[in-house]
């Protein structure tokens, strides 16, 4: 039988995972395998959020690609043009191109705060700071460490955005830092959001806007930005609403990866039409997708990205022998969320399902308890980074946790009613 | 679930006023409920509202940003159009569904 090849593009959480997962899946004698990421290393994204406030440093948060790459899947570090679905082919920026029998589209979403007029000018790494990159997040730290105090913004500027709880986080972080500081009173910090609420889930939303109001953060809701004036330390939404800062953290408008936009097969941010049950692209049949590259209506997150790898995985095996694909991946998810002061809340949702109070992994035993502040959970968190690197994207399931959301241990008989009703009035939208 | 009177007729809506059946629609229903979100009516907000809808008709979600690269309306006069929360009052006064942004 003639070699087939299946192509990865992307070698972040979600390529990696699914490399490895695939290589020991797929005949070394029938399949190829072969990654192509212009990058040399793999950050651990969550870390992102601890590296501003000097809870991590750089070095934990990051090591070579190639590591994690297995044996017998071919790397190319290299810079992707474009895909040409009608030729199953994919061209390199050396001008080089790649046939395949299958391609995974894993080449995730990153900021772009040219979309917003007036962000990324003067004052970019002077007062204006995101923290959704290494550079950023190396930057913002240096610019807390010395800062005096003043108005701090946390701010959203569009959804959808990468890990939706990471701003929230940051600003229960700060609040505790500067706490730390002695310095907590110079300080005042509001949360600034397009969405109605601080989070996109009711029930998790109104617990989460509790501990905004206990830490003394001002949630201003229902702003969507227009512009930042640099020059007046303001940002300015259509509306007309302005919020003055002296230091603003801003999540920049999250897009898929420009090459999605130079193949003419995305969206308006040029996210990937996905299957949201399956993974398999609206493009063609033998093109699948996975993690924050997909336009599926599921956080962007690498929890998210962990459970649709054991799933892809199972459909590509599918796709190959002629079989219908499994339709189950449910938009589960499942985030720690640090709220500061050495606790967190852990949250397990899906499509269907809102983040509920309860125990987790074991029902009824845990140890981790479900939209509560505890320390255990800040424990998992950080155990969390151990996790990533030594089990998560070397594609080695988790114990006691799957893919597909488990509902026992779970509160959720007495929030169903509600949560019923609020999933009738919700029409998925992106 | 409630039924509300607008245009002389009985309309059926959820707790937060939006209707549940875009067939319940017509434009005086729409000029009643725009009325209650205080905004005056004119072609120009009949146009988008037209838009809105058709893109519900053809299950395309609505995000601000869709509405602004429309070609319809820019996102500026979208909110001079309908002050404050333009895409969920306009939703509200089209028959359709409020938008609820994602995850």
């Amino acid at each position: 039988m003639k070699m087939r090849n299946l192509l990865i593009l992307g070698a972040g959480t979600s390529g990696t995972m699914m490399a490895n997962h695939l290589r020991k899946k797929l005949k070394k004698n029938d399949w190829n395998i072969t990654i192509v990421d212009k990058d040399e290393t793999h950050y651990y994204q969550p870390g992102f959020l601890f590296l501003p406030f000097d809870i991590y440093k750089p070095k934990q948060v990051k090591k070579s690609i190639d590591k994690f790459i297995p044996k017998g899947v071919k790397l190319i570090r290299e810079k992707i043009d474009r895909i040409d679905k009608d030729l199953d082919l994919v061209y390199l920026q050396d001008g080089s191109k790649l046939h395949y029998d299958i391609l995974i589209i894993a080449t995730g979403v990153d900021i772009q705060p040219e979309e917003v007029e007036g962000l990324k000018g003067d004052e970019w790494y002077k007062s204006i700071f995101d923290f959704y990159t290494y550079e950023g997040a190396k930057q913002l730290r240096d610019k807390l460490r010395k800062w005096e105090g003043g108005k701090l913004v946390v701010h959203i500027c569009e959804m959808p955005i990468k890990c939706p709880v990471a701003p929230l986080e940051f600003a229960f972080l700060a609040d505790s830092y500067f706490i730390n500081k002695g310095m907590r009173e110079k300080v005042d910090i509001s949360y600034v959001t397009p969405m109605d609420a601080a989070f996109t889930k009711p029930i998790a939303a109104k617990e989460l806007g509790h501990l905004l109001k206990e830490k003394n953060i001002k949630l201003i809701p229902n702003f969507n930005i227009e512009s930042v004036d640099s020059d007046h330390n303001k940002i300015i939404d259509y509306g007309g609403a302005e919020v003055e800062y002296d230091l603003l953290v801003t999540v920049p408008t999250n897009m898929g990866d420009p090459m999605i936009e130079r193949s003419g097969i995305g969206d308006d941010l040029n996210y990937v039409p996905t299957d949201k049950a399956t993974l398999q692209t609206k493009i063609k049949d033998n093109i699948f997708a996975i993690g924050d590259a997909t336009n599926i209506p599921a956080s962007k997150a690498g929890s998210v990205a962990h459970f649709e790898s054991e799933i892809l995985t199972e459909n590509i095996l599918r796709y190959i022998e002629g079989e219908a694909l499994k339709s189950s991946f449910d938009g589960h998810a499942n985030c720690f969320v640090e709220t500061g002061h050495g606790k967190a809340i852990l949250i397990d949702f899906n499509y269907t399902h809102e983040p509920v109070t309860g125990t987790f992994p074991l029902p009824g035993v845990g140890p981790l308890r479900l939209l509560k502040e505890s320390h255990m959970n800040h424990m998992g968190k950080l155990a969390f980074r151990w996790i990533y690197w030594n089990m998560l994207i070397k594609g080695k399931h988790i114990p006691f946790v799957s893919a597909e959301m488990a509902t026992a241990g779970k509160d959720i008989d007495k929030v169903e009613t509600i949560v019923d009703k609020k999933i009738k009035e919700t029409t998925t939208i992106h | 679930m409630t039924e509300k009177i607008y245009a002389g007729t009985p309309v059926s809506c959820n707790d937060e006023g939006y209707l549940n059946d875009l067939e319940q629609w017509n434009r005086e229903v729409g000029a009643d409920i725009a009325s209650e979100e205080n905004i005056e009516m004119s072609e120009r907000h009949w146009e988008v509202i037209t838009f809105l809808q058709n893109q519900y008709r053809n299950e395309i979600p609505l995000t601000i940003r869709k509405v602004g690269k429309s070609g319809v309306v820019t996102i500026k006069e979208f909110y001079s159009l309908f002050p404050g929360g333009p895409l969920k009052k306009a939703s509200r006064i089209a028959g359709i569904p409020k938008p609820v942004s994602c995850i």
